[in-house]
């Protein structure tokens, strides 16, 4: 199905660009040191402007998720999960995506996820597939 | 030197209501002009006594079924001369057209201010089913700051974002399905005794399970019911209120505030906005929440009602399963009432001021065969995840 596909600027184009190098960009702070997300001019933790996209791990697990089962336009193709990741890079650092290649009934918190990139025309998405290669913690 | 407690300075006068219908054949006008003036009177007031005019969010995006009647085009058909209007999306949830009323008010601006909120998604639907759909929200690519980081995920609807909060409430917290459906039980029970309300026909815990799963752990039942309707709220100067036919309803206390980024996914997804809206209405009263008689809690979807228990202090922490288990708190003759006009989830998304309109009646005790004991204190709260504000109702 086609996908609503975002509008890119300077600032967000690194997020969902990066997937064509096989990246994950990140907002990251040159003087805090932080990474943040969504990506903006400025850090909102100490507000330096020496801010750009990062790469990082692009691994995870699952900090929360929905299996939706409704049809909301015609050819929306059901069931589907959608999921807040967070990244293993930085405690509390998540984005919203959707977990693939697994059975939505299999869906947990804390699951551990790694990115997967699909290409809608100059989009990469950044979804999300159960990472075996991750321990589970025991949190 | 303390803060200066604005709200304090104002009062609800009068309340009206349009028919609430699914759908209306009446125009979205209509139905405000029906809420405005019955408000008005209600109020004891004229036309001309009315000098300001607010609502959330107003029409901002071409006559949208979620909002098609803004300020501007009321207060130019009403004929009203005002001192003072406004409107916008951007604001703390549903209840923003009040609270930005009110400071109107304490500013000096006006001495009365009519506060509405029309809505006419049953209608809208009729038309295009996917009227309401995220993505559609945006014509080509999705530039918004809100909804670009979750339409191109496919999240059509808030209830895919509302689930998030749900699942993980059910995973730090053990709350249960079982729990959750006395939200969806007891607005129900409460319907059956409103005249006015679209779903009418008892339901039981069974109903509540068979009902179609939308967006795990949320189901059909955990999610409100479109609607054609128009609420109105009068506010006045609480000097210029003494002289109406009804007991002035003081605003004792309101919460607006955010202290985390206006975002569906980077807030907590267990706080929400709701315990920042809390404690900042707590700390603008003496009252506690021992004092309150009867809560209209934002119930777009369950999972809301049940945070905003918590966010406001009205029971403990991550315990909002267990204090609503089994539904006795929560009922007409329990501890406290919630959503006594069966809500939004049985009586009709009228979208934040149903709230208001329904404490008051209460508080006024015109609630008929829904009454519950008369009490002096309410809160209404309205909104999710970033989306959150409150009052606290003083009847004098």
């Amino acid at each position: 199905m086609k996908r609503k596909l975002p509008l890119l600027t300077p600032d967000t184009a690194p997020f969902w660009q990066g997937g064509a190098t096989g990246q994950l960009n990140i907002c990251h702070c040159g003087s805090c040191q932080r990474f943040f997300h969504p990506p903006a001019p400025i850090c909102p933790n100490c507000q330096s402007f020496k801010v750009g996209p990062r790469a990082v791990s692009g691994r995870g697990k699952v900090a929360s998720f929905t299996v939706n089962h409704q049809a909301w336009v015609p050819d929306l193709p059901v069931p589907f999960v959608v999921a807040i990741v967070e990244l293993a890079d930085q405690p509390g650092l998540r984005f919203l995506s959707n977990i693939v290649a697994i059975a939505p009934d299999e869906v947990r918190i804390d699951m551990p996820v790694r990115v997967v990139f699909e290409q809608h025309e100059d989009v990469w998405l950044p979804l999300f597939e159960p990472d075996t290669t991750q321990k589970k913690e025991s949190a | 030197m303390k803060a200066q407690l604005f709200e304090k300075n104002v009062a609800i006068t009068g309340i009206g209501q349009s028919e609430v219908s699914r759908p209306s054949t009446k125009s979205a006008m209509r139905l405000s002009l029906d809420a405005a003036l019955e408000a008005i009177a209600d109020a004891g007031l004229q036309r001309s006594d009315i000098d300001g005019i607010a609502c959330w969010p107003g029409d901002n995006d071409n006559g949208n079924p979620f909002s098609p009647v803004g300020p501007s085009a009321l207060m130019s058909v009403l004929g009203l001369k005002v001192n003072w209007y406004g409107a916008g999306y951007e604001g703390p949830g549903p209840l923003t057209g009040l609270i930005n009323g009110a400071m109107a008010i304490a500013a000096g601006l006006c001495n009365h201010v009519l506060v509405f909120r029309t809505i006419a998604e049953a209608s809208g639907r009729l038309k295009n089913k996917g009227a309401s759909a995220l993505t559609n929200k945006t014509v080509g690519r999705d530039g918004s700051y809100f909804w670009q980081w979750y339409t191109p995920f496919n999240v059509m609807s808030g209830v895919n974002l509302m689930a998030q909060y749900a699942q993980r409430h059910f995973h730090d917290y053990g709350t249960t399905s079982e729990q959750l459906a006395q939200i969806a039980m007891t607005c129900r029970a409460n319907a059956v005794r409103n005249p006015k309300a679209l779903f009418r026909t008892p339901m039981t815990m069974d109903d509540y399970m068979a009902s179609r799963m939308i967006s795990t752990p949320l189901r059909m039942f955990d999610c409100d019911v479109h609607c054609d309707a128009s609420t109105a709220i009068i506010l006045s100067r609480t000097d210029a209120a003494k002289d109406g036919p009804n007991p002035p309803i003081r605003l004792e206390a309101i919460g607006s505030a955010l202290h985390q980024p206006w975002s569906w996914d980077q807030i907590s997804l267990t706080d929400m906005a709701c315990f920042d809206v809390g404690r900042m209405m707590w700390s603008r009263t003496d009252l506690k929440p021992k004092d309150v008689g009867s809560a209209q809690l934002y119930d777009g979807f369950s999972i809301l009602t049940m945070m905003w228990l918590e966010g406001l202090g009205l029971c403990p922490r991550g315990e909002g399963g267990q204090f609503i288990e089994g539904g006795q708190r929560i009922a007409l003759d329990g501890q406290l009432p919630i959503n006594t006009n069966g809500g939004q989830l049985s009586g009709g998304r009228t979208h934040g001021l149903g709230y208001v309109h329904e404490a008051c009646t209460q508080l006024w005790q015109r609630a008929g065969e829904r009454q519950v004991t008369p009490h002096r204190v309410a809160v209404a709260a309205a909104g999710g995840g970033p989306l959150g504000g409150s009052v606290l109702l003083v009847k004098e």
